[in-house]
């Protein structure tokens, strides 16, 4: 089963280039690790908050919005697509990622991916 | 050397959306095409004292801006990633930058309003953003225009350019699938503009005066680039026909002087005639649309020599007409304000009645300023008076509390 984790942290503009490249170096651990397991799918950055534009269809007409979907103290600052046996060894997975930059706080949400199969089969 | 100061300056307000437009699509970048102009206007200064001022002043900044931007590539190479690698390799290819460069300017800024009208920038950053770079204006001069602290705007612009270059904005004109919506926007935004410069009450009203005046810079560009649009003629004469009232709506001692109370002689003739002419031209078109008809409503006003002689019929059939299209309060509002007027005092006090039956409109100060205002044409003073004084209660806009302060004395 493949879990997608969100990595929800607060954004401090202020990290400085060696702060980054300490979390950087602690993903690239993370990832490495899980490519020598075999589950490894994913894994990308995003780019700040601030870049974020929402896109909504509200009676039929596209409305969109500067900003996430979401204004709130943490962001969704990345992503890991694990592909693990169950639920325990994928928190076991997020309990590793980083999701503190530079000492400010953040969490993990874990999420089965739906597979197309299941879609599918249910449409059956 | 006051001289050469004005003259840098008169370039800047005059030339700076061209050049920075033509700027930012070469180096895809809006921090260093700015930077790239600073420097290229504080030159300016500096070598225009000592060798005076060349017959073409936009094309030398142009060059000396151009030149900044090759030496920024320059030095931003040696510590930036891939992606800059290759814009500093496009930069350095001279020849290229020269024919870049002097390809005709006009697509360039209007690329630059759509990117700066963008949806997918906030309002707040799309007005910021529009003024800063393709007007002629200081960041702060915004902010003490808009009453914001000057880092604060500062921040709101940075945050916007971070934007446009991180989610990748495009810089270019919108295909034509979404250009009738992109183009509506842009036009939104001048006339946000516009009206920021005219209806507010309190700042610095010789920058208040500036903002109208660069609106209506910024609609007369966007005309010129997109000529065959009527609703963007229609925007233009819309704020020509405004800002020709401009020494008349207020007195000497800041009080609000209603149309009918203004010296029509002190309306300047000349703004009158071209948005007359505008607005004539933009219904030939026959694609009527909201800005033609606040327009056309505009000019039955400028016509009419006295408050007397206004043809209310037909600003009451324009406003039904836009009613239509955007039935907000203050449209349905101005249109039972024209029935009353051209009708009947009644038939318009029982449409502004239907408006307010329902009870939205409750906290709305104008639905009883309007509905005083009927009252009092009606000679139900006592009426008049309790809507002035519940219309008081509502409004915190200085301009309006004393107009509403006035009317309470005359009535009291």
């Amino acid at each position: 089963m493949r879990y997608m984790m969100l990595i929800y942290s607060q954004e401090n503009e202020a990290a400085t280039p060696e702060e980054m490249g300490v979390v950087a170096a602690n993903h690239k651990a993370v990832m490495d690790e899980a490519r020598d397991h075999g589950v490894f799918r994913a894994a990308d950055p995003l780019e700040a908050s601030i870049t974020a534009t929402t896109v909504r269809i509200e009676s039929g007409k596209v409305l969109v919005t500067d900003g996430p979907f979401a204004e709130t103290k943490e962001q969704l600052a990345g992503y890991y697509i694990l592909d693990c046996e169950d639920l325990d060894e994928a928190l076991a997975w997020a309990a590793r990622i980083p999701t503190a930059c530079a000492g400010a706080t953040g969490c993990i949400e874990v999420r089965p991916i739906r597979e197309f199969r299941e879609l599918s089969s249910v449409n059956a | 050397m006051h001289d050469h100061h004005a003259t840098v300056e008169a370039v800047f307000r005059a030339e700076s959306g061209r050049i920075i437009a033509g700027l930012i699509r070469v180096s895809r970048s809006f921090d260093l095409a700015e930077e790239a102009m600073q420097d290229a206007f504080a030159a300016a200064i500096v070598s225009w004292r000592a060798d005076g001022i060349p017959d073409n002043p936009a094309a030398w900044i142009t060059s000396a801006a151009r030149r900044k931007l090759i030496d920024y590539a320059r030095r931003e190479h040696t510590r930036r990633n891939n992606e800059d690698q290759l814009l500093y390799e496009s930069l350095c290819r001279n020849s290229a930058i020269d024919e870049e460069m002097s390809r005709p300017f006009a697509d360039d800024r209007l690329s630059l309003i759509f990117t700066c009208c963008h949806p997918a920038i906030n309002m707040e950053a799309q007005v910021a953003l529009t003024l800063r770079t393709l007007g002629g204006l200081t960041t702060s001069e915004i902010a003490r225009a808009f009453l914001l602290p000057e880092p604060t705007l500062a921040q709101r612009l940075v945050r916007a350019q971070r934007k446009i270059q991180k989610a990748r904005i495009p810089y270019q004109v919108p295909n034509a699938g979404s250009l009738p919506e992109r183009l509506s926007a842009v036009q939104a935004v001048l006339y946000l503009i516009f009206n920021e410069g005219y209806s507010a009450s309190s700042g610095d009203s010789l920058l208040r005066r500036e903002l109208c005046a660069e609106a209506i810079r910024l609609a007369r560009t966007l005309l010129e680039l997109m000529p065959e649009n009527p609703e963007s003629m229609a925007l233009l004469a819309l704020m020509l026909l405004h800002d020709s009232r401009r020494d008349t709506r207020s007195s000497a001692d800041g009080q609000l002087v209603p149309l009918e109370e203004q010296d029509r002689s002190l309306w300047h003739q000349g703004q009158i005639a071209e948005g007359i002419h505008l607005v004539e031209r933009a219904l030939g078109r026959r694609s009527v649309g909201p800005y033609q008809l606040q327009a056309a409503i505009a000019a039955v006003h400028a016509e009419a020599r006295t408050a007397g002689d206004t043809d209310w019929k037909q600003i009451a059939a324009l406003y039904s007409l836009l009613k239509a299209g955007q039935p907000s309060a203050i449209v349905c509002l101005n249109h039972a304000v024209a029935v009353a007027m051209s009708e009947s005092l009644e038939r318009g006090l029982a449409l502004i009645d239907d408006l307010g039956a329902s009870g939205q409109l409750d906290s709305y100060h104008l639905y009883h300023a309007a509905r005083a205002d009927l009252f009092r044409r009606m000679g139900r003073n006592r009426e008049a008076l309790e809507s002035y004084r519940r219309g008081l209660t509502l409004t915190n806009n200085t301009v309006e509390l004393r107009y509403l302060r006035r009317r309470i004395s005359e009535l009291g």
